[in-house]
């Protein structure tokens, strides 16, 4: 076995720190290391262009395809212009519009998820945030192409969720996927927002704990340490599940492929 | 003689905490009229229970729209007797074990006459079938987890089979934090019931009521063919104190209100609770909604 492989047990909080460590690789160098001749489009073709979300398209392994990431920065200069990987709706917006011009080329859709959650804002709000996350969630649920979608830092809420209603659902394996971060869950439920790290214990966010819960399809091995020690070798194992799950899902006809899709999320649910 | 008057005068002291106590039950208050009297949280007109009853909860003198919990709003809205309610007796399991979730779960049901924060079933509209979703801010803020979203995702497909309006009155503070992830998960699995809906050429006609924020504005609530609100309505994404500490400033009052979304285009329609019936009558029939008797 590869050593750069071994397993780590790592708390949930310390998924949290990793997941949210300054060097974590960004969507951005996913998107450049893992696909060919990417070519960013930009707006919303409304009000302007996200720069916290980048899309365009680019080909992997010889087939065309959409990409599109919400992505963090790799430093403060960065970090600011893409507004710490938090959408505003134009951001959403624009993301939307890339997948409605995938399906009507016939290209998979490949999303890539690094977000505290959608930008509370209020701009945000007046252009309608809510409206703009409900419209992905509606629109995904239909797409006809296949949509994969790979949690590699933080997913969090909504802001998260409508780049991540898919055929197939993946995380890296320190990576975290949640209702809210940590620290807003204590502050909702508990209070104190300093209670961070118990929320994490409680709240169920690691890609063990949602593989376990049948939430997301696969973990993606990191290299030991986190992905930010080896960051060619993370983009390696996302390249791996991109392929395989490429290869299955361009095999399935568009109905079948749309109704497992369906049947997918309408298992969600803990009721007797 | 003349030394008493210097001296420290002696008064009653009242801890903090009490006095805090007692700042807190009146916030409390429940907007739940009850009793004979009822006061308006807005104007503090007096208002006599049998007339704010005949006004459906509407304040007599200011207009202001109380809140309603699911068992008036089906009383405001259907013609008398029609409702029958689906999947009453679905239950959460507490997936990730959540401590004192139950006592949460056992409170909002005495308080409330649910059995869960949202009530799904068939009723009528001056004898038109309508599949209906009424949720209840009284139920743990009305949020949405496992139960909320079956049972609406339930009524979109039975509407989606039987080729039924559905008409959803929101009230939410959001998705349900005590079952994490699988509430989020609520948000994609009633939207894609919506979509599907929508493929069959159904109407979908949501109706905003105060409040509604959170992951059901971030998925149904924003998904209506029309959307109508109840006036003064918030309506928001994120909180309130959540942006203001974003932005480091305060928000102006009508900031995520109705009349403000209705403004910046994310509202069809402001509509009144007296005429509530009416209009969305009138839109199933111009939408060609007949009944199937």
């Amino acid at each position: 076995m590869d050593k750069d492989f071994i397993k780590m047990n790592t708390t949930p909080w310390e998924n949290v720190e990793i997941a949210r460590h300054k060097d974590r690789p960004t969507g951005k160098y996913y998107i450049e290391t893992i696909f060919k001749d990417f070519i960013e489009f930009h707006g919303d073709r409304s009000f302007g262009d996200d720069k916290s979300i980048i899309g365009g398209i680019a080909s992997f392994n010889d087939i065309s395809v959409t990409v599109i990431a919400i992505t963090k920065g790799s430093n403060t200069t960065e970090n600011i212009e893409r507004n710490f990987g938090m959408p505003n709706p134009e951001g959403y917006r624009k993301a939307l519009r890339l997948m409605k011009q995938a399906e009507k080329f016939k290209r998979p859709v490949i999303c890539f998820v690094d977000t505290p959650g959608a930008f509370p804002g209020m701009g945000a709000e007046e252009r309608g945030q809510g409206q703009a996350i409900a419209n992905n969630l509606f629109e995904l649920s239909r797409l006809k192409t296949p949509i994969i979608s790979i949690i590699t830092g933080e997913g969090g809420s909504g802001g998260a969720l409508a780049l991540a209603v898919a055929d197939r659902i993946f995380m890296l394996e320190h990576s975290v996927y949640s209702i809210l971060t940590p620290e807003g869950f204590a502050s909702i439920l508990w209070k104190d927002a300093s209670r961070a790290k118990e929320a994490a214990d409680v709240m169920k966010i690691t890609a063990k704990d949602l593989k376990g819960f049948n939430i997301i399809d696969d973990v993606i091995k990191e290299p030991r340490g986190g992905a930010h020690k080896n960051p060619a070798k993370a983009a390696d194992g996302i390249r791996l599940s991109i392929l395989d799950s490429l290869k299955e899902l361009k095999e399935k006809n568009l109905d079948t492929l749309i109704n497992e899709r369906y049947n997918k999320y309408r298992q969600m649910g803990n009721f007797f | 003689m003349l030394k008493d008057l210097f001296t420290k005068r002696q008064y009653a002291t009242v801890k903090p905490s009490v006095i805090k106590k007692s700042v807190a039950d009146a916030e409390e208050k429940p907007t739940i009229p009850s009793g004979m009297w009822t006061k308006c949280d807005k104007c503090n007109a007096v208002i006599y229970g049998e007339d704010l009853e005949n006004s459906k909860y509407v304040c007599t003198s200011c207009g202001h729209h109380f809140r309603l919990n699911a068992k008036k709003r089906v009383r405001a809205f259907f013609d008398k007797d029609t409702f029958k309610e689906f999947w009453k007796e679905l239950k959460t399991t507490n997936p990730l074990n959540f401590e004192g979730y139950e006592e949460k779960l056992k409170s909002g049901k005495s308080k409330t006459d649910s059995t869960e924060a949202v009530v799904t079933g068939v009723g009528q509209l001056n004898g038109l079938d309508v599949a209906c979703a009424i949720m209840d801010s009284f139920f743990m803020m009305g949020s949405m987890g496992t139960v909320v979203g079956e049972k609406i995702t339930r009524l979109v497909e039975y509407a989606t089979e039987n080729r039924l309006p559905v008409v959803i009155f929101t009230a939410s503070g959001g998705a349900r934090m005590q079952e994490g992830i699988f509430s989020l998960m609520q948000m994609a699995k009633v939207s894609a019931a919506l979509a599907r809906h929508d493929e069959a050429g159904l109407l979908y006609i949501s109706v905003l009521t105060d409040p509604t924020t959170g992951g059901v504005t971030a998925s149904f609530a924003m998904e209506g063919d029309i959307i109508l609100s109840e006036p003064d309505a918030l309506v928001g994404f994120a909180g309130r104190r959540v942006i203001e500490n974003t932005i480091k400033e305060s928000l102006p009052d009508d900031f995520q209100k109705a009349e403000f979304l209705l403004k910046k285009g994310f509202v069809d329609s402001i509509v009144e609770r007296k005429n509530m019936r009416a209009c969305i009558y009138k839109i199933l029939i111009l939408h060609g909604v007949r009944n199937n008797g």
